[in-house]
């Protein structure tokens, strides 16, 4: 019972990854960039939904659209003036661009909200079910986050294959050159790709301080960084693969706090990720890449 | 391209060392200029500089920036009476202790008499045996491990962690609040350790069964599912929480959402969990915590400062903003005990203070009567209260 | 200045750089004991120098090795508390110069060891996967150190991944590494003339290795691996020596770090400092030697220099560092910048000083 219990915890923990890994695997399936500011954008998210509920009184789900329209508008604002114009530069240099706008974002969310931890008032309405006499409980924050990542993912594999836009993204993650020469305007396939990453941010960011109720300028690093690697967990590049990279980092988490050390957890997380990497070099559902001369 | 590349950086870096011999002096003036310019004109040039130091950017930032705002209203107020007047410059270390150390050498350079600060606890590791070195003067507000103030020129306003770890136990046991406890605490956080591993040493002695003893470290503090479930599985009457409020905050969600009902009890880090924006305050009733301040004490001083605070920051004040307020004022009583004048350099300073501290008492917010011993720990009864109707109350 | 023309281009590029470390130190130290160095100034350049040698061994692995790695604090912490273990339980009792020296080479070779254990099952990941590997590693690292509690009396060495009190030491004992606390009270023992001398020598190893085969094999197989290995290139082999050498020379660094402050703890070596360290790279330029001392250095002093701005300090910085790089990589950025250099020197007053270049540059 202890057992499904934690087990429980980890999908939950999981689902949250899932859904942040979504956004980055996007992104680095698309445009090739690590974009390290994506932490951030969950974080800038998360306070406009609480400004808006809390201080102005609005409705969550009306509070929800109002950031995934503002976060949509920053991310297309970052992409247009601080990775737009590094396109034929090396990765790295985006790579470090992105780090900078982590950093701006961070330090403009201290200065306009402040240090102290906001408490977040969970948009769920949903009750929680209790199973087995109440000895296992399922949070509705949990039932929701599962449900919308499965819905975004199937939403983002539908997009990518069957739409004109969503096919133009493949061509360019292709080959860029190749797609340009086909008519597709690259510049806004990026941008768009940079579009939805951003709104699925917002929706992640809600959905992390609705299940782990607390705000500060550095609450999207840290989950950031893991969901990251759940992105590289399951194949960075591959949708399905984020998702099942991140229930399967979140349970790994909250098995190893739970059996072997709370103190450990990272590292045993890290470890497992390395092991993981060198069985299967490009995730468990990453493409195999063959190289030529 | 490369060698435009180079020059550029070149150039660069020669205007920043240029810069650097005389920019020190700017950079220090400006921020004395807007000290000064927010303090009132009176006495201008006649003002003991003060530096202090914390975070002001970054994780820890909560805590920083309350210790500047506590320190900036102290300095305000004093100068506004007239006599000895302040001057106070607050810079930014990240909670890094190499930022930390330039930070101190920057103030240096600005002319500091005396430090207020670092605020935590592993920055101030590294600068108290510079301070020491130098014979500057150091007064933590908040930075608690004993190793702090190893060195006879450091003074703490806050209480050591192994006396909030001893007294927490005593509480407990003295009490009978719990016979079997839970502990859930930051393993990467100096403070936090420091408390926990002199608790468990001392509810040992006083037969107090620890039944859970789980840990949390700053990159994984946002899922406390497994850490409260294994409290609530070992059938813990107590947790007892040697953390800071951000972090409690989501732990005691945690326990409600998991049905634990276990009394939550903690120190002074817990204070601030009612001024939380957005809590729901119902679950933090019947929180024990040991604390030298609380933000809706009755006393006209506390009050005084609680209302000043808030109608210029727009913040309700936490312990750090209290334990700096009072530091400044401890400085001033410790100032006006040596006879220190604004023109001593601050080697004398630090001779004349040292004397002083261990002969003034303080009146503060944080304690009545304190007094400080020649190894430089505080000497103040901590209050231990509950919260109840959303506010706290003497138990 | 014949033997200067006459020399290999690298040699006189190599020198050059010397020549800007020895140089830089020399002004250090003239201001420093004409009292015209700031105290604030004076505090920077240890660190300036390890992070200039952590800069140039990471460009070793980034630049010239051609893998991105997002672990290099890694590294350094573990240089970093094997030095200042040793430190503690030794080096402070040896001459000074003498204690440092065998600290940092103690501090050099346990990084390396990590490296090469590191390395063989890393490197045969690419890309975005080896970066994510090296970063889980410094972050494994960080945790683990965060842990330990490291006693030391006259029975030798007690080890726990507890507490302090479960180390069982006798009368005599003394705690080195009190888990998150880390070290502290230790005795100062870094110098900028250390530094200096380990900025030399990190040079030293470096530039010597990419003119050497070996450092031609390394970067054949950063061009082309597949073409490398066609060719009987040990890709495995040549790797790894980088690798190795890379956290050889981090490990060092970390010693001159802790050694110069007096207490240590893991919490620094997060992947926060590595990110800083790569950035230093990469405005510097991937693969430039020289301008990673160079960028090491100015980005170092930079956020020191804005303490000025008080609340708007690191804003300013995000956006020095993201304008920096656009104004570096960005190719629209870099055409334009061409053009206006053009056009000054055809028509403005430049023309006569790019016309004295041309003639020096014929005559070399």
């Amino acid at each position: 019972m202890e057992f499904l219990s934690y087990l429980i915890n980890g999908i939950s923990l999981g689902s949250v990854y899932a859904i942040i890994a979504l956004g980055y695997t996007m992104v680095y399936g698309i445009a090739k960039m690590l974009n390290f500011a994506h932490g951030d954008v969950i974080m800038v998210g998360s306070y406009i939904v609480f400004i808006a509920v809390n201080q102005m009184g609005m409705p969550p789900l009306l509070a929800i659209v109002i950031s995934m329209a503002l976060c949509t508008l920053l991310g297309i604002v970052i992409e247009r003036f601080a990775y737009k114009p590094l396109r034929s530069a090396s990765s790295l240099a985006v790579l470090i661009t992105a780090i900078g706008v982590s950093y701006l974002l961070q330090n403009l969310a201290l200065l306009i909200w402040g240090a102290d931890p906001k408490s977040f008032t969970s948009v769920v309405g949903l009750a929680p079910v209790q199973l087995a006499g109440g000895r296992l409980v399922i949070s509705g924050e949990t039932i929701v986050t599962i449900l919308v990542s499965a819905v975004i993912m199937a939403g983002l594999i539908f997009f990518v294959n069957n739409t004109k836009m969503g096919r133009a993204m493949l061509a360019v993650s292709e080959d860029k050159g190749a797609a340009q020469l086909m008519g597709i305007n690259v510049n806004s396939t990026i941008a768009m790709t940079f579009a939805i990453g951003s709104a699925l941010a917002a929706v992640a960011g809600v959905l992390l301080c609705s299940a782990y109720p607390t705000l500060q300028p550095t609450t999207g690093a840290m989950p950031g960084i893991k969901a990251f690697t759940a992105a590289v967990f399951g194949g960075i590049g591959s949708i399905p693969g984020a998702f099942v990279g991140g229930i399967l980092l979140g349970v790994i988490e909250i098995m190893s706090k739970a059996y072997i050390s709370t103190q450990l957890a990272d590292a045993i997380v890290f470890a497992v990720l390395i092991i993981v990497l060198l069985v299967r070099p490009t995730g468990l559902l990453g493409k195999k890449i063959s190289e030529k001369v | 391209m490369k060698k435009a590349m180079s020059l550029v950086l070149a150039a660069a870096m020669a205007f920043s060392f240029a810069a650097c011999g005389g920019a020190s002096g700017t950079s220090g003036a400006t921020s004395t200029a807007s000290g000064a310019a927010s303090t009132t004109g009176t006495a201008s040039g006649a003002a003991i500089k003060i530096g202090g130091i914390g975070p002001l950017t970054g994780g820890a930032a909560i805590y920083g920036n309350a210790v500047k705002n506590g320190a900036e209203l102290a300095v305000e107020e004093i100068n506004a009476q007239g006599g000895l007047q302040f001057v106070l410059n607050f810079q930014d270390d990240e909670n890094d202790p190499e930022k930390s150390l330039n930070a101190y050498n920057n103030l240096k350079d600005w002319g500091m008499q005396a430090l207020l600060g670092t605020v935590t606890t592993q920055p101030c590791l590294t600068v108290a045996p510079e301070t020491a070195a130098d014979n500057m003067f150091l007064l933590t507000p908040s930075a608690s491990a004993v190793d702090v103030i190893k060195e006879d020129n450091a003074f703490q306003v806050c209480f050591t962690d192994p006396n909030q770890g001893v007294a927490s136990a005593d509480y407990i046991a003295d009490n009978g609040l719990a016979t079997k406890i839970a502990v859930i605490y930051d393993s990467s956080d100096a403070y936090s350790s420091g408390i926990h591993d002199k608790f468990k040493e001392e509810a040992a002695k006083k037969g107090l069964e620890i039944v859970a003893d789980e840990a949390f470290t700053a990159d994984n503090k946002t899922d406390f599912s497994v850490q409260v479930q294994k409290a609530k599985s070992s059938g813990a009457e107590l947790v007892f929480l040697p953390i800071y409020y951000s972090e409690a905050n989501l732990i005691i969600q945690e326990m409600n959402k998991q049905g634990c009902t276990a009394t939550v009890f903690g120190c002074d880090g817990l204070d601030g969990l009612l001024t939380i924006e957005g809590a729901d305050t119902s679950l933090f009733e019947g929180v024990m915590l040991l604390t030298p301040f609380a933000a809706d004490a009755q006393d006209e001083k506390t009050q005084n400062f609680v209302s000043k605070y808030q109608e210029k920051f727009g913040e309700t004040p936490n312990q750090f903003a209290a334990d700096a307020y009072d530091g400044v004022y401890t400085i001033l009583a410790a100032c006006e005990q040596g006879g220190v004048t604004a023109d001593m350099d601050a080697s004398a300073i630090c001779d004349a203070l040292k004397t002083a501290m261990t002969q003034i008492t303080v009146d503060g917010l944080t304690g009545e009567g304190m007094k400080w011993e020649a190894t430089g720990e505080v000497n103040k009864a901590p209050r231990a209260v509950k919260i109840q109707n959303g506010a706290y109350t003497a138990m | 200045m014949n033997i200067l023309k006459t020399m290999k281009k690298s040699t006189r590029s190599n020198l050059i750089t010397y020549g800007i470390v020895v140089l830089f130190y020399l002004v250090m130290q003239l201001l420093s004991s004409g009292g015209l160095l700031s105290n604030s100034m004076q505090g920077m350049l240890v660190p300036i120098c390890t992070y200039v040698v952590l800069a140039v061994s990471l460009n070793l692995t980034v630049g010239i090795l051609g893998e991105l790695s997002l672990g290099h604090a890694g590294f350094m912490s573990v240089g970093a508390f094997s030095g200042a273990v040793f430190w503690m339980i030794a080096g402070q009792s040896l001459p000074s110069v003498l204690g440092l020296a065998v600290s940092m080479l103690i501090g050099g070779v346990m990084a390396g060891v990590f490296g090469f254990l590191i390395g063989i099952p890393v490197l045969r990941l690419r890309g975005d996967y080896l970066a994510i590997v090296t970063l889980a590693f410094g972050e494994i690292i960080k945790n683990i150190l965060n842990a330990i509690y490291l006693g030391w009396d006259s029975n030798g060495f007690h080890f726990s991944m507890k507490d302090a009190t479960s180390l069982n030491m006798g009368e005599d004992g003394e705690v080195i590494i009190n888990g998150a606390i880390g070290i502290s009270g230790m005795t100062k023992a870094s110098s900028f003339t250390a530094g200096i001398i380990l900025v030399l020598i990190t040079l030293f190893v470096v530039l010597n290795l990419i003119n050497s085969r070996a450092g031609r094999a390394i970067m054949s197989i950063r061009d082309n691996r597949i073409a490398a290995e066609a060719t009987g290139i040990n890709v495995t082999k040549y790797k790894l020596m980088a690798f190795i050498t890379s956290a050889f020379l981090a490990g060092m660094a970390g010693v001159l770090y802790a050694l110069n402050m007096s207490a240590l703890a893991a919490k620094k070596f997060d992947y926060n400092t590595s990110i800083l360290v790569l950035v230093f790279v990469v405005l510097g330029g991937i693969g430039n030697i020289r301008g990673s001392v160079i960028a090491a250095a100015v980005l170092y002093v930079l956020p020191e220099m804005l303490r000025g701005l008080n609340d708007y300090r690191m804003l300013i910085y995000a956006v020095i560092l993201i304008v920096m790089m656009i104004f570096n990589q960005s190719a629209q950025v870099v055409a334009w910048r061409h053009q206006v250099w053009e056009k000054l020197s055809a028509t403005g007053p430049l023309q006569k000083l790019a016309r004295v270049k041309k003639q020096t540059k014929g005559e070399a």
